[in-house]
């Protein structure tokens, strides 16, 4: 085996086979799934409560429009509200006190309870009473047809995006939504692994730094072998760690559905959105259509090559600024202009969503550092095939150019102790043949 | 064996070797020795190609050193680490196959030496459950494991416990007999007496002192003797120009001195004007020591220098 495949070799088996790996690899994908059904089972949770609302209407005109929800059920009661105060009724969880005519009196509605009221009771409450008034007052000027011509006015309108394509076609525009949270969700996967596995090249330096094992090392293999490997092997690494992540998940979920639990939640989400859908049906199909419709294959391919890419181009800078320290406390001070960088792709990438094809997405996903993270967010909107072949040449040309320069820097710094060096020194060290 | 050629390095600022030539003879252990900072770990390094020169020349067995020349190189740097959360045998041949060996050559010659060190029980621990003793030995395996021709230490017995400098002092010893060359920097002169063939001193980036030990040691006799004689019951004195008593000292019934006789006098000729007064006891030479000549030299180099 090479030298090089060696020293892949260990870094992959020796991380792969650590108990923080092997528990953090199990443990992500319940925290997904739990991500998924805690939620549901929460909602699910919160209905099984029925609280009671009495409604004390001193005009007799509001008390019979409020509807009973899962959770609501109202209560027209007679009295008055010292006799129920005085009672302390525990069975009633709040007294709606109408005292006047709203349309005249719009102060003459009170909710009083001695608990906490969620703000959804008062927004149906709130809604309710509304609308009783707006009917009421429309009523008042006795327009005929008035029912009729409200609902013609008030019917919504939605635009239709058609986008025209380079040969003449078009189509129709994707769904803004849709293809934003996908955006958001690859580049935030990306900026995550390379954060995470950036730092532990760097780290993974440093230990062989102050180790000292690094003399031993160098006096068998080439430094740059040593970087690469070490750089391809944590790689490795965190490929295997995301592609497990991904298939536990999906074999979570889809062994949940088996489950009695999973099974009953599983129904509860079903009911839930079949309520929503009947509300919004053709919204939602047009979603699930454009979902489908979105370049999947393309989108796969890229997202590859940027995690891969992004990371060679990170990591290669983590690994000449481990070997450029002797001490971790330094590293702060070294990494903050990278991480900087970073953090502004991951803006770039999150503000880009807004206008996919305007200058800062355009400008930050061509240029490499930023690229990895705002590319993927631009890619499900559209990207015209120049743009992308600029960014991936690009991209490969910083990553041959990072790891050319980290090398110099590594192959000099990781034989030098001491105190830790000037930004002006390492430059020099570059130069060196 | 190794032919060092006119080695000039030069680190920002500061020169580490200057001219720097040495020849180390194969089959024997040759002792590179410098006060710190003197530039030989810089040499070292050189001829482990971890560095290259500015200028000069390392040839390696007749030829010019190449890049696959390191397999036969076994190297012990002075400062010693393992990656500590690995497991010591996996480490161990992990280093191995770094330097050359397939993976079950690796095995054999490791658990052959792993058993020689009693560290046979310790394969599957982690590095860190180890001793410091037992990490020593542990990387000092690992340098010889793929049979080098040419093996370095660099201060092998700083950390060592007496014990396991003294295993370590016998396996350097073996590993010559088994036709290896070895080289070691050290400062420890007695080591270097018990175990040098050849020694180069280097002071202020030059080689100031070479040759073999036996050579350079007969270069610093200084006619000097270590004489005990029995106590005369008067002053002693030196008679003549044939020679001068530059030490006494009275010891109870016998005075020790050191006396210094006329480089044209022959020892015969020193003892018997000797006992022709004195009733002698004992009688050597004094051979200075290497650590003498180590401080000596550098003391007297380090002066020029400065001038």
């Amino acid at each position: 085996m090479s030298k090089i495949g060696l020293i892949i070799k260990r870094e992959y088996k020796f991380r792969i086979c650590r108990k923080s790996f092997i528990l953090l690899t199990l443990l992500m994908p319940f925290l997904f799934a739990a991500l998924v059904f805690v939620p549901m089972w929460l909602a699910s949770l919160g209905e099984d409560e029925n609280q009671t609302i009495a409604v004390i209407d001193d005009t007799g005109r509001y008390a019979s429009l409020f509807e009973n929800t899962e959770t609501y059920t109202f209560l027209p009661v007679e009295g008055s509200m010292a006799m129920y105060r005085e009672r302390n009724d525990r069975e009633i969880f709040a007294f709606l006190h109408i005292a006047d005519d709203l349309a005249k009196n719009s102060g003459a509605a009170v909710l009083y309870s001695s608990r906490q009221v969620p703000r959804t009771l008062v927004n149906i409450i709130d809604q309710t009473l509304t609308d009783a008034v707006r009917e009421e007052r429309l009523q008042a000027f006795e327009v005929p047809h008035i029912d009729q011509v409200i609902r013609v006015v008030n019917s919504e309108f939605h635009v239709r995006t058609v986008k025209w394509g380079d040969e003449g076609e078009t189509q129709e525009s994707r769904s803004f939504e849709v293809a934003a949270v996908l955006g958001m969700l690859t580049t935030l996967l990306i900026y995550t692994f390379i954060t995470l596995y950036g730092s532990m090249v760097m780290q993974g330096v440093m230990e062989e730094k102050t180790n000292r094992i690094i003399e031993v090392m160098v006096s068998s293999v080439k430094p740059f072998e040593l970087m690469m490997g070490k750089i391809v092997g944590i790689g490795l690494v965190g490929l295997t760690q995301v592609c497990l992540w991904g298939i536990l998940t999906f074999v979570l979920l889809w062994a949940a559905q088996f489950l009695g639990g999973g099974a009953e939640l599983l129904a509860e989400a079903e009911r839930l959105s079949a309520n929503s859908a009947a509300l919004a049906e053709p919204e939602i199909i047009a979603g699930i259509e454009q979902l489908l419709a979105l370049p999947w294959a393309k989108i796969m391919v890229c997202f590859l090559f940027y995690f891969v890419g992004g990371y060679l181009l990170y990591a290669a800078l983590f690994a000449a600024i481990g070997s450029a320290l002797s001490h971790p406390e330094d590293s702060q001070q070294f990494m903050t202009p990278v991480l900087v960088l970073m953090i502004f792709s991951l803006y770039a990438g999150i503000y880009g969503v807004e206008n996919p094809d305007g200058p800062l997405a355009f400008w930050a996903s061509l240029i490499p550092f930023s690229s990895p993270m705002v590319m993927m967010m631009r890619l499900s909107f559209d990207v015209p095939f120049w743009q992308l072949l600029v960014s991936w040449v690009l991209l490969i040309l910083s990553i041959v150019l990072a790891v050319w320069f980290s090398a110099k820097i590594y192959r000099v710094g990781i034989l030098m102790y001491g105190k830790k060096p000037t930004l002006r020194e390492i430059w020099r060290w570059t130069k060196k043949t | 064996m190794l032919e060092v050629k006119n080695i000039i390095k030069q680190y920002s600022g500061h020169l580490a070797l200057d001219g720097v030539s040495l020849q180390v003879p194969k089959g024997q252990i040759f002792g590179l020795l410098g006060p710190n900072g003197a530039g030989k770990t810089t040499l070292i390094r050189i001829i482990n190609r971890i560095t290259a020169p500015d200028s000069g020349e390392v040839y390696f067995d007749g030829h010019l050193s190449q890049p696959d020349d390191v397999f036969r190189i076994g190297y012990l740097p002075e400062e010693r680490g393992l990656y500590k959360k690995m497991k010591v045998g996996e480490q161990a041949l992990y280093l191995a196959q770094l330097k050359g060996l397939s993976a079950r050559e690796a095995r054999i010659n490791l658990e052959e030496w792993f058993n020689r060190f009693d560290l046979m029980s310790w394969w599957n621990r982690r590095v860190e459950e180890l001793s410091k003793g037992m990490q020593q030995k542990v990387q000092f395996i690992t340098t010889v494991v793929h049979h080098p021709d040419l093996l370095i230490f660099d201060e092998p017995f700083s950390g060592f416990d007496p014990v396991n400098a003294e295993l370590l002092k016998q396996e350097i010893q073996a590993l010559k007999e088994q036709g290896h060359t070895v080289i070691f920097s050290t400062h420890n002169m007695a080591s270097v007496e018990e175990l040098c063939d050849h020694i180069a001193l280097i002071n202020h980036a030059q080689v100031v002192l070479s040759g073999s030990v036996h050579e350079i040691r007969e270069q610093f006799r200084r006619n000097r003797y270590r004489v005990v004689i029995q106590d005369p019951g008067s002053a002693v004195h030196a008679e003549d120009d044939a020679y001068t008593i530059e030490k006494q000292m009275r010891d109870d019934r016998y005075i020790r001195m050191l006396v210094r006789k006329n480089p044209e006098l022959r020892n015969s000729e020193l003892l018997t004007l000797l006992s022709a007064r004195y009733e002698i006891i004992s009688f050597e030479e004094a051979v200075p020591s290497m650590n003498e000549i180590f401080i000596q030299t550098v003391s007297s180099t380090g002066k020029s220098i400065e001038k």
